[in-house]
């Protein structure tokens, strides 16, 4: 008789999980202006990126053309699979000194993890993730991008 | 020719009186079953498409997405598309196959499709044949579809093909017997096997209210053993993507795959349509007993969409099962049935009986 009584209560009960089940499903059916997805393309101008999303790595600039790197290089140390080139000049001073300075700051997107070491590495915070993700292009020699741009130059008061 | 939407005699005579008066006995039978058999073609394809798409939409909708919106508006022909795509397709051969058997395969799962939908009555005087053993004649053709699902697996040289037929099998041989049981108890308060005669038994209550307690339990033991029996999940593990690639018909393609697709569709919609006819009337509409001005006004909405309106509920309850409950595993189905559906089916069968004898029914 008690295994009789165990049987019923097994069945009502996993009637009463499907029924749960069933109505979370239900609640989702009877709601269908709710979604989770989105219709891409069309979208774009509505479009809202979280900010900690992480699309490309890029050395923001201000008005004047400065940036903060430094050329210190921790970005390149720090990348786990070489996606960071940094070459530097020797810039001469008015007083006569050398100083180190960005030449190039190469990055390979086509390469990148978007892992983000290297702009938790960076000492004076020169780069940043960014939100663009449409990354597709025809030429793969496109994806090597030159961070800093031509003609820019160090932000004044920024040391390493 | 006298159409009346309420009831297709009129047209189904006139036609045949038609053809009678131009051509002789044999020619006007001939042309008849051209007829009706270009008119199931045309419906089991055009319905196998709907299906397909609405499968995509609630399905999308259950899991808070969109579905197929790119072809036409809303999708609309994104089924079209897929099946021109189909039929484009190259049909390949597997190596060391039994070239015989694994083209002969699809061809008997689509003709016992056709088999059993050429019984159900659509509306009144919609319905090509009405034998005195219906009901039997559904569940005895409907298990010859097995044969080619274990023809497909068997013949495809591949392991996966056979061991998905396998499973397939063993799934459709033990809930053949749920839906057989199923199917009695309510032939006990029907009093016959002829589908007809069940509809017409319905004219003053549907069986589902009239047999109340065993009526609702049979109903609902039917539609999880109908789900079992046309491979769909929850109990769809004959077509385990992880495991078995697409299951008995992974070496298909082209037209003979479409066969399989179309007609596992086709068994969605005729698992639908056995229960509606036998427990929600078929195609009579909503009746109460002696409601006489209620009767009339369900009355005003004709057999047809009432058919459709029933079928089309209870495919919404089962696309509700596939997209709801997690899958089952071999041993879980094979318990579920012969553990639970059986014991319950077979005590559900002596409580119909008591109810019947005892006249405890409406």
């Amino acid at each position: 008789m008690k295994s009789i009584i165990a049987y019923i209560t097994e069945i009502l009960k996993g009637i009463w999980t499907l029924l749960t089940g069933m109505k979370v499903t239900a609640k989702y059916f009877f709601t269908p202006w709710k979604h989770v997805t989105q219709q891409y393309p069309e979208n774009r101008k509505t479009l809202k990126i979280a900010e900690r999303f992480r699309g490309e790595v890029i050395m923001p600039h201000n008005e004047n053309n400065e940036h903060k790197c430094t050329g210190c290089g921790i970005c390149e140390i720090n990348c786990p699979n070489g996606s960071i080139e940094i070459i530097t000049k020797s810039l001469i001073l008015e007083d006569g000194k050398k100083k180190r300075a960005i030449d190039q700051h190469i990055y390979h997107l086509g390469m990148c993890t978007f892992c983000n070491l290297c702009v938790k590495a960076c000492p004076t915070g020169a780069i940043v993730m960014g939100q663009n993700f449409e990354h597709a292009v025809w030429d793969r020699s496109t994806l090597t991008k030159v961070l800093n741009q031509p003609g820019s130059k160090i932000m004044e008061g920024v040391k390493d | 020719m006298a159409f009346n939407i309420y009831d297709f005699t009129t047209l189904t005579k006139s036609i045949h009186e038609g053809l009678s008066s131009q051509f002789s006995p044999t020619a006007t039978l001939a042309i008849e079953w051209t007829i009706v058999g270009l008119a199931y073609l045309l419906f089991v394809a055009l319905f196998g498409l709907f299906l397909v798409y609405a499968e995509r939409k609630v399905c999308a909708a259950f899991q808070q997405r969109m579905g197929p919106m790119r072809v036409g508006p809303w999708g609309l022909l994104q089924t079209i598309a897929d099946f021109i795509k189909l039929l484009m397709k190259e049909l390949i051969m597997p190596k060391n196959a039994d070239k015989f058997l694994y083209n002969l395969a699809p061809f008997i799962v689509i003709i016992v499709t056709f088999m059993v939908i050429s019984v159900i009555p659509f509306a009144p005087g919609l319905a090509t044949f009405d034998f005195d053993i219906g009901v039997f004649f559904v569940t005895a053709v409907s298990s010859v579809g097995v044969i080619g699902i274990l023809l497909a697996g068997w013949s495809s040289n591949n392991k996966y093909s056979l061991i998905g037929a396998m499973r397939s099998g063993a799934q459709i041989v033990s809930y053949e017997l749920s839906v057989g049981l199923s199917l009695i108890t309510m032939i006990i308060l029907a009093g016959t096997m002829q589908i007809s005669g069940i509809v017409e038994g319905q004219r003053d209550m549907w069986f589902i209210f009239k047999g109340h307690v065993p009526a609702v339990i049979a109903f609902f033991v039917f539609v999880i053993a109908g789900t079992a029996e046309t491979n769909r999940g929850p109990f769809d593990l004959a077509e385990a993507e992880s495991e078995l690639t697409a299951g008995f018909h992974t070496e298909y393609s082209g037209i003979k795959f479409a066969f399989f697709f179309l007609a596992e569709y086709i068994n969605l919609f005729i698992v639908a349509a056995m229960a509606t006819t036998v427990f929600l009337g078929g195609w009579m509409p909503l009746h109460f007993g002696d409601f006489d001005s209620f009767n009339q006004i369900m009355d005003l909405m004709p057999g047809l969409f009432w058919f459709f309106f029933k079928v089309l509920g209870v495919m919404f309850l089962m696309m509700w099962f596939k997209w709801t409950f997690p899958r089952l595993r071999v041993d879980q189905i094979l318990n579920l049935e012969w553990k639970y559906l059986l014991p319950i089916n077979l005590f559900n069968i002596l409580l119909m009986a008591a109810v019947v004898l005892f006249g405890l029914h409406f």
